[in-house]
């Protein structure tokens, strides 16, 4: 890359560095745990939302978050056997 | 369930939560006023407390002005991924799969830094910047739990009450045992306070999704001790694994 190319405008570095530390907090490194609770959030919207099953949405949102932990956790310790 | 009993469960989240991050923080402000002295490191710590002020000062009123069932469900969401990070990393070090957070490994890194420092204002500036982030960025976490969990529940003054008192606690104990901030049962802590968050975030994303909870709002109750048993089964099952995984190893 070239020293001279156009330093970024310091309106674009501050958003790009708001944007990764915010990216960072929920994202970082267990994306698993952030898909896992969108996915969840759908669902559970979908049951008790949409479909009127309100005490079916709260059943599935208690086991899929404890889901979503198991799931986390068993990749990591994946990851440290391998 | 009596507003008593939520307070409660919202005073010990916001406490410990509080408390625990605080340890954290001290610590590197410790190391950084032992070691290149108290002005730069309370300079840090004073400019740090202004810009979490500042966060609450405007975040804290504007929250209030969001309509409730609204608020509940992205709040709610917050502390669920907040909440499961904690636990996440609180089940993997009680099953031995993650090293046990190390205040005094910290304590040692932090001093090795700033002896890399120069003695000249630009070293004490880093020593301050240090200082800065160290209480920052632990007290943001803070100021995020103090912030969701006191406006969702309509107790913020108390949120915030509470977080202010754990500060000073943790600043007053500080001080006297200063290098024996490792002997703080940190792990325990973390997983009591990633329980209260990932109840509370489950809790009112439910209201936000007008799920029926029974026994209404005593199911907060309800949640911690559910949440509590599987991590409880996770913690021995992971346990078994790792046994068996340092066996093979050895």
């Amino acid at each position: 890359m070239s020293s001279n190319a156009p330093a970024e405008p310091l309106v674009l570095r501050w958003l790009k560095a708001f944007g990764a530390f915010w990216w960072d907090f929920f994202v970082g490194d267990t994306p698993e745990i952030f898909l896992g609770t969108v996915a969840l959030l759908v669902v559970v919207t979908l049951a008790s939302v949409v479909g009127h099953l309100h005490q079916l949405g709260a059943a599935l949102l208690c086991i899929g978050v404890l889901g979503v932990l198991a799931l986390s956790v068993a990749k990591a310790a994946r990851a440290t056997k391998g | 369930m009596t507003a008593h009993t939520s307070d409660i469960v919202l005073v010990l989240a916001v406490f410990l939560a509080c408390a625990v991050e605080m340890v954290e923080a001290l610590t590197i402000v410790v190391a950084v006023g032992s070691t290149r002295g108290w002005r730069p490191a309370m300079q840090g710590v004073g400019l740090a407390l202004g810009a979490l002020t500042v966060l609450v000062a405007v975040f804290g009123p504007a929250l209030t002005k969001v309509p409730i069932d609204v608020l509940r469900f992205v709040v709610g969401s917050v502390l669920l991924i907040f909440g499961l990070q904690w636990l996440r990393k609180a089940v993997l070090r009680s099953s031995g799969f993650k090293a046990k957070h190390d205040e005094d490994a910290i304590f040692a890194e932090t001093v090795a830094e700033l002896g890399a420092l120069d003695r000249s204002t630009s070293g004490d500036r880093q020593a301050m910047v240090m200082s800065f982030k160290g209480v920052f960025l632990e007290g943001l976490e803070v100021v995020i739990a103090v912030l969701t969990l006191g406006a969702s529940s309509h107790r913020l003054p108390l949120a915030a009450a509470t977080a202010a008192v754990a500060l000073v606690l943790v600043a007053v104990v500080g001080a006297i045992v200063a290098r024996q901030l490792s002997m703080v049962p940190e792990n325990a802590m973390k997983m009591s306070v990633g329980l209260m968050l990932v109840s509370y975030g489950t809790f009112w994303t439910g209201e936000g999704l007008k799920v029926h909870w029974p026994g209404a709002d005593l199911m907060l109750v309800g949640l911690v001790a559910i949440y509590g048993l599987g991590v409880l089964a996770l913690v021995q099952v992971l346990k078994g694994q790792h046994r068996n995984l340092v066996e093979v190893g050895s």
